[in-house]
């Protein structure tokens, strides 16, 4: 009988939280998280600063995690990604995967083409999204969401470990203006992560 | 007022293949409104000026089975764009036949003649498994030939892409939204 369990990709940033978030309220169940840990600093589909902390917000979404490690080699990493997946349909049945992509063609483009692979669902519900509607949202929903890194002109280290409120919105609307960097750091401007949202029991503690 | 058509049967999809397309339509102060094929009506179409069918994903293709609720394509003198899935409902509905072909990411395509201000080589969004020979139906092919990536009826204002401009060449839709 097929499921209707999807398997979330899984950074503990923003946008994979904020997908995981929909997934739930459009009726479809969390069968797990996916993460994917990098070696590689510069791996372009994987290197988010705060991934071994995933297990924090795992257990307090009450969901199950797969983590795989990759030496984040480019094109090898897909090949560990692919396990992951592979792993997550043969224990929890998932009959999809959910991405947090918005712009990024060379992530979604690669885990279209392992799904397709794979026969199954990929799903990418913030595909395009408008930066400034989806921090909105984020804020709207409740999600708590600080940087733990920025590598952008614009935003020094003050900005770490901070909650982005409506205030702080404001304030990043006007640099991201400014010194043109893309406000959902889809160029790796920075890098969040998420210590609460509605998904979550409780906060987690860094 | 543009009706907007909903292929998708996964709830989730809508962000990702409708609601990208009411975003350009918002930003372009363009009224519209979205259906589900199921619930498209004679109401509807009369409400509509000019109808998006949008695309869907590499799996939920349910709408084929239920191609009759598109017949409506057929006497509708109203310009229609048909997007990847969308496209295929078209080709469908005109007497082709969908055939395999795997596109995902970027391509380049050459556009033969202008379509819709796209001309000669442009960059598009591949998403599909499945396409439509356009050649030997009612329909001048502007780019892709055999594999059809850009197709209008020969009389009517029905137009169909096989790619998402909603992903890359968004002026597309305002280029529709003028026919």
């Amino acid at each position: 009988m097929e499921t209707n369990k999807l398997g979330i990709l899984f950074s503990g940033g923003k946008d994979s939280a904020y997908a995981a978030w929909l997934v739930r309220k459009e009726g479809y169940e969390i069968g797990c998280l996916i993460s994917i840990v990098s070696e590689n600093k510069e791996s372009y589909m994987f290197h988010t600063p705060f991934i071994d902390k995933v297990n924090l917000q795992a257990k307090e979404m009450g969901i199950p995690l797969i983590i795989v490690k990759t030496k984040g080699e480019k094109e090898h990493e897909l090949i560990d990604l692919e396990k992951a997946i592979k792993l997550a349909i043969k224990k929890y049945k998932i009959r999809g995967v959910v991405t947090g992509a918005i712009e990024s063609v060379y992530q979604a483009t690669r885990v279209q083409k392992i799904c397709n692979q794979l026969k199954i669902e990929c799903f990418n519900p913030l595909w395009q999204k408008n930066a400034i509607e989806h921090w909105e949202d984020l804020i709207k929903n409740k999600f708590k969401v600080i940087l733990v890194s920025v590598a952008a002109d614009g935003l020094n280290k003050e900005w770490t470990q901070k909650e982005i409120n409506s205030q702080r919105l404001d304030e990043l609307i006007k640099l991201s203006k400014k010194y043109k960097f893309h406000l959902a750091f889809e160029g790796g401007e920075a890098e969040t992560f998420v210590v609460n949202s509605p998904l979550f029991n409780k906060e987690v503690k860094l | 007022m543009i009706l907007v058509i909903n292929i998708c049967k996964e709830r989730l999809h809508y962000f990702e293949f409708v609601k990208p397309i009411c975003d350009i339509l918002d930003k372009n102060n363009t009224k519209y409104f979205v259906k589900s094929y199921k619930e498209v009506r004679e109401t509807e179409l009369d409400k509509c000026d000019k109808v998006i069918i949008c695309g869907t994903s590499l799996f939920d293709n349910e709408f084929i089975k239920n191609i009759d609720k598109f017949k409506w394509i057929l006497n509708l003198n109203k310009p229609v764009l048909g997007i990847c899935g969308g496209m295929q409902i078209i080709g469908l509905i005109f007497g082709g036949k969908i055939r395999k072909m795997t596109e995902i990411g970027f391509y380049f395509e050459y556009f033969n003649k202008e379509f819709l201000g796209l001309f000669e080589k442009c960059e598009v969004y591949h998403l599909h498994n499945n396409y439509i020979d356009f050649n030997k139906l009612d329909f001048d092919v502007f780019c892709g030939n055999e594999f059809s990536q850009a197709v209008k009826h020969k009389e009517k204002s029905i137009y169909g892409v096989l790619f998402h401009p909603e992903v890359r060449q968004k002026e597309l839709f305002l280029n529709f939204l003028l026919k």
